[in-house]
């Protein structure tokens, strides 16, 4: 994977999560404050300006420019938390001009971990880690099983969105929604769903580019 | 003095709770109040850094935030300066900057200053 496939994934994020912008909102009005589809799509937006201006030749630094981009254009949290996350992707991918799908395995764990060090979140908390977690995890043993690189994105996908529609019975103890207590079950977190879309666009970005 | 920075979801609350804070220390340490880190295209942690700046006399800079990406963005920025003299304290917005001013405005360093700020996360109130 190349720069090229980093930057088609970057494009396949802001459109679907503009496309998404509506629902996303309306989970984050019932637990939040209605603004994780707004940010996000405000984010991406900015992305995709940013890597219009500047085309990295390196997938590392393209993410780690999104990244960087994200955490400047994008109040919420989710700028920070997603902002971190892509850029500690693209640190862990370094300067190399391809990468191979361990290799993003790995670099995503790296991800992963920024994630839950800056917003101190657990698995269960009913987050986005929640999201991310399972699709790392599955990712990486489809990795070490030999699976073929589509069929391990898609099956990190599944796993996304499984853990995105597993935070709908979770009682939040992160973020906003965590004052409400027993009242946030019943649920699903945004945070979670957008992060099944973002892996979601990375299968769709695999699937185009076989 | 070690330098203050308070950082609030709304920079009139920082504002007010930094005001208060000066009102409250016998001796003015620099305080600096940054926030609307929400606002549309809002620069957090550009401005973060600013605000760090601004406060900072040399003798480190200790920072309190308010909620939810207040923290995030103040703990992105401690850890993106990787500086042992600006730390992010674990302490309320009102009773944490009141505690800091006053402690640094004694002319006390930055590790009793974040211990009293930090203080006021377990002192009850009844």
């Amino acid at each position: 994977m190349d720069a090229r496939f980093f930057g088609a994934w970057m494009e396949e994020c802001a459109r679907v999560v503009h496309e998404q912008r509506d629902y996303l909102t309306r989970l984050d009005a019932a637990i939040g404050d209605a603004d994780h589809g707004n940010n996000l799509d405000r984010g991406f937006t900015a992305i995709r300006q940013a890597l219009a201006e500047s085309s990295p030749a390196a997938p590392g630094e393209l993410l780690t420019l999104a990244g960087t981009t994200l955490i400047r254009k994008v109040g919420g949290a989710s700028g920070p938390l997603y902002g971190s996350a892509l850029r500690q992707v693209g640190k862990a991918l370094g300067a190399a001009e391809r990468v191979t799908l361990a290799e993003l395995s790995a670099a995503l764990e790296v991800g992963l971990q920024a994630v839950r060090r800056l917003g101190s979140a657990e698995l269960g908390d009913k987050t986005m880690v929640d999201a991310l977690a399972p699709a790392c995890a599955t990712l990486s043993r489809a990795v070490t099983d030999g699976i073929k690189p589509l069929e391990a994105l898609r099956l990190a996908a599944d796993a996304a969105e499984q853990g995105a529609k597993d935070t709908v019975s979770m009682q939040a103890r992160k973020g906003r929604a965590s004052y409400l207590g027993p009242r946030s079950i019943g649920h699903q977190d945004p945070g979670a769903t957008s992060t099944a879309l973002i892996i979601g666009a990375l299968r769709d970005v695999a699937a185009r580019s076989s | 003095m070690v330098g203050i920075v308070l950082v609030s979801h709304s920079l009139a609350l920082a504002r007010e709770v930094a005001g208060l804070a000066r009102a409250l220390a016998p001796r003015a340490a620099p305080v600096v109040p940054v926030g609307g880190l929400d606002g549309t295209m809002g620069a957090g942690l550009d401005k973060l850094r600013e605000a760090v700046h601004a406060a900072d006399q040399g003798d480190g800079v200790i920072l309190i935030a308010d909620i939810g990406s207040s923290v995030l963005t103040a703990k992105l920025l401690v850890e993106e300066l990787d500086d042992d003299s600006v730390v992010l304290a674990d302490a309320p917005l009102v009773e944490g900057a009141v505690a800091a001013t006053v402690m640094a405005g004694a002319g006390a360093a930055l590790p009793d200053v974040r211990a009293a700020a930090e203080q006021a996360l377990t002192t009850g109130k009844l």
